[in-house]
C-alpha cells in the first residue's frame, strides 16, 4: 500500500496507482461514505465488492475483457485490479474523435454489451466512463480502431439476471448518460442498437420492446408538485 | 429592467410572486393542506386555488407596492402538474394579461425551481437535484439545456414520503414531509429498507410497498413511528445523494444546488453537505421559501426568457401536465 498513490476520487472510490506483485496495479478503494448511516453503508459496500467481482468473473467467461481482479479485501474494503495503462475513457475518446470512426466504434460497443446481456449480466451503471479503449500494442496511441480494444469497468452495481426488462433498463441508463454528456450522442446511440442487434438475435426483440417501454414511461410519467 | 409577475399552482401550493431584475418585491402563499391520511385530489386542489387565487395576487401587488401598468410580462406555470390547478391558475394569467395590456409567457416549472435556486444562493454552473413531490431529477447543464442525468424510473421521492405519511396518519400541515422529518429526529433504531440505485436512476415504489406492507408488524416487533420516519428517511436520501455524486463525478462539477419541495429538509441537506465536504465539492441549498413552489420563482424564470427574446403567442398559452425540463432551450445562458 506505501508504494501506491491516490490518483482519483470517484463517485464510487478512491483509486489508488502502484505495483503489486510486480504488476502495474489500480486498488479501488470504497471508503466510508459519512453521509450513509454505517449500517447501510457497511451492507452496500460489501454488496457492491461482490457483486463487481463476481460480474468480472463473469464476463470473463463470456469473452470480454475487463480488468483482472488481484485481491479482494473486505476489511479495508479494497479490490486490487489490473491497472490497464494504455487506455482511454470512452468519454475522452468521442470528444476528439471523427463521426465515422465514432460510428464504427459504436457497432463494436453494441455487440460486446449484447454479448454482456446474453451472459445475463446487467452492468447497472453503463456510462461513457465506464466503457474503456484499450491499445492491444502497449501505446499511448487511440486513433486506429484496430489497435483497440473495449473494456468495461465498474461493475460495482450489476447483477446477474436474465429478464428483457433488467436488459432494456441497462441500455436505457446507457442512452441517457450519453444523451446528456455528448452532442453526437443522438447518431451513435442507434448504431450502439445496431450492433446490439447483430450480435444478440435471440433476445433483442424482447428487449428492445421492454426499452422503449421503459422509454416512455419515463416520458410519460405524470409529474405533479 | 424587467418586472415580472409569476403565478404558480401546479400542486397544492398557491403563489404569486413579483421580481425586479433579481430583486423579490412580494412572493405571498397559500397551501392548500388535506387531513391526515388524504393527499390532495385535482378538483379540489384547483377549487382552493379559485377561491384564494385573487386574494393572494392582489397581497403580491400591495407587497410589491406596484400597479399593473409597471409590470412588464405576465408568467405563469406552464407544467408539469396537476391539469385543474394549473389551468385555473393559468386563466387568472391570461385574464389580468389581458386586463393590463402585457405579454404572457408559460414557464416550466422545473426551470423556475432551478433558476431561482441560482438566483439565490449564486451558485454557478451546479449539479441540480430537483427533488419535490411530483419531480426527482438530477440535472445538469450542457448545450443550451438543462440535461437530465438521472431520474427517479417510477414515483418522485416527496410522492414516496407523502404517502407514508398517510400510512402512519401523520398530519398535512404545514406538510407530511416536514412532520416525517421532525419524528425522524427521534428516530433511534435502523431497519435495512429496500435500496434502488439503477446508474443515475432511482426507484421508490418497492420501498413504499415495503413501508405500505410491514409499518404495522413493524410496530408491533417495537419499532416506534419515529424509527420508521428515521430508516425511511436515512435509505432514500442516501439513495439521492449516491446518484447526485455519480452526475457531479461523471460531469467533473464542483458545485451541488438542491431545489424543490423535498429539498428544504435539513437532514438531506446535512449528507448531501458530507458528501461535497469529502469531494471538495459546495453545496447550495436555499429554504422553504424558495424551495417550496412558489410564485416568484416562476417570474424570475419568466424574466430571465423574456430577457433573452423569448415571447408567446396568445393561442400557445396553454398548460401541459407533462412537460420535461430538457424541453426547454435555454436562451438566457451564455455559457
Amino acid at each position: 500500500m506505501d508504494s501506491f498513490t491516490l490518483t482519483k476520487q470517484g463517485a464510487e472510490a478512491r483509486l489508488y496507482q502502484g505495483t503489486y506483485l510486480g504488476r502495474p496495479t489500480i486498488i479501488k478503494e470504497r471508503f466510508i461514505k459519512k453521509y450513509r448511516h454505517k449500517h447501510l453503508d457497511d451492507s452496500l459496500t460489501k454488496e457492491r465488492i461482490k457483486a463487481e467481482t463476481k460480474a468480472i468473473v463473469r464476463c470473463k467467461s463470456v469473452g470480454i475483457r475487463t480488468p483482472a481482479i488481484y485481491l479482494v479485501d473486505f476489511e479495508r474494503r479494497m479490490v486490487f485490479m489490473e491497472h490497464l495503462l494504455h487506455s482511454i475513457t470512452l468519454k475522452d475518446f468521442i470528444e476528439t474523435t471523427s463521426f465515422e470512426k465514432l460510428s464504427k466504434l459504436a457497432i463494436s460497443i453494441g455487440t460486446i454489451l449484447g454479448r454482456m446481456h446474453e451472459g445475463n449480466i446487467i452492468h447497472g451503471d453503463l456510462t461513457s466512463s465506464n466503457i474503456l479503449l484499450m491499445n492491444v500494442h502497449n501505446k499511448d496511441k487511440f486513433d486506429d480502431l484496430k489497435d483497440l480494444k473495449i473494456v468495461l469497468i465498474d461493475f460495482g452495481l450489476s447483477h446477474v439476471d436474465c429478464s428483457a426488462e433488467d436488459k432494456g433498463v441497462d441500455l436505457y441508463v446507457l442512452e441517457r448518460a450519453l444523451v446528456s454528456t455528448h452532442a453526437v450522442a443522438d447518431q451513435i446511440f442507434p448504431k450502439i442498437i445496431e450492433g446490439y442487434r447483430g450480435y444478440y438475435k435471440k433476445g433483442f426483440k424482447e428487449i428492445l420492446a421492454k426499452y422503449e417501454a421503459i422509454r416512455a414511461r419515463g416520458r410519460k410519467r405524470t409529474m405533479v408538485g | 429592467m424587467v418586472i415580472a409577475i409569476g403565478f404558480e399552482g401546479s400542486a397544492n401550493k398557491l403563489g404569486v410572486g413579483i421580481i425586479k431584475d433579481g430583486v423579490v418585491l412580494s412572493n405571498p402563499r397559500v397551501t392548500f393542506i388535506t387531513p391526515p391520511g388524504e393527499g390532495f385530489m385535482p378538483k379540489e386542489t384547483a377549487e382552493h386555488h379559485r377561491q384564494h387565487i385573487l386574494s393572494v395576487l392582489q397581497k403580491a401587488l400591495e407587497e410589491a407596492k406596484i400597479s399593473g401598468e409597471d409590470i412588464d410580462v405576465v408568467c405563469y406555470t406552464k407544467g408539469p402538474g396537476m391539469g385543474a390547478p394549473l389551468a385555473t391558475v393559468a386563466i387568472v394569467a391570461r385574464t389580468v394579461a389581458q386586463l393590463w395590456n402585457k405579454p404572457i409567457l408559460g414557464v416550466n416549472h422545473c426551470i423556475g425551481h432551478i433558476e431561482m435556486g441560482r438566483l439565490i444562493t449564486n451558485a454557478k454552473n451546479p449539479t441540480v437535484l430537483y427533488v419535490s413531490g411530483g419531480n426527482t431529477q438530477i440535472i445538469a447543464y450542457a448545450r443550451k439545456r438543462y440535461r437530465i442525468f438521472g431520474e427517479t424510473i417510477d414515483i418522485a421521492v416527496g410522492n414516496c414520503l407523502d404517502r407514508f405519511a398517510r400510512v402512519l396518519k401523520i398530519s398535512n400541515d404545514p406538510s407530511p414531509g416536514y412532520n416525517i422529518e421532525q419524528l425522524a429526529k427521534k428516530g433511534q433504531k435502523y431497519i435495512p429498507l429496500p435500496y434502488c440505485v439503477k446508474g443515475m436512476d432511482v426507484s421508490f415504489s418497492g420501498i413504499l410497498s415495503y413501508m405500505e406492507e410491514r409499518t404495522s408488524s413493524l410496530l408491533k416487533e417495537g419499532y416506534s413511528p419515529e424509527d420508521l420516519c428515521f430508516s425511511l428517511q436515512e435509505t432514500i436520501f442516501a439513495m439521492l445523494v449516491e446518484t447526485t455524486e455519480r452526475a457531479l463525478a461523471h460531469c467533473n462539477s464542483s458545485e451541488v444546488l438542491i431545489v424543490g419541495g423535498v429539498g428544504c429538509n435539513l437532514r438531506l441537506q446535512e449528507m448531501m453537505n458530507e458528501m461535497c465536504k469529502e469531494r471538495g465539492s459546495t453545496l447550495f441549498a436555499t429554504d422553504e421559501r424558495f424551495c417550496i413552489d412558489n410564485g416568484v420563482m416562476i417570474a424570475h424564470a419568466g424574466a430571465e426568457m423574456f430577457r433573452s427574446g423569448t415571447r408567446m403567442k396568445w393561442e400557445e398559452s396553454t398548460v401541459t401536465q407533462r412537460y420535461r425540463t430538457d424541453e426547454v432551450e435555454t436562451t438566457w445562458r451564455e455559457d
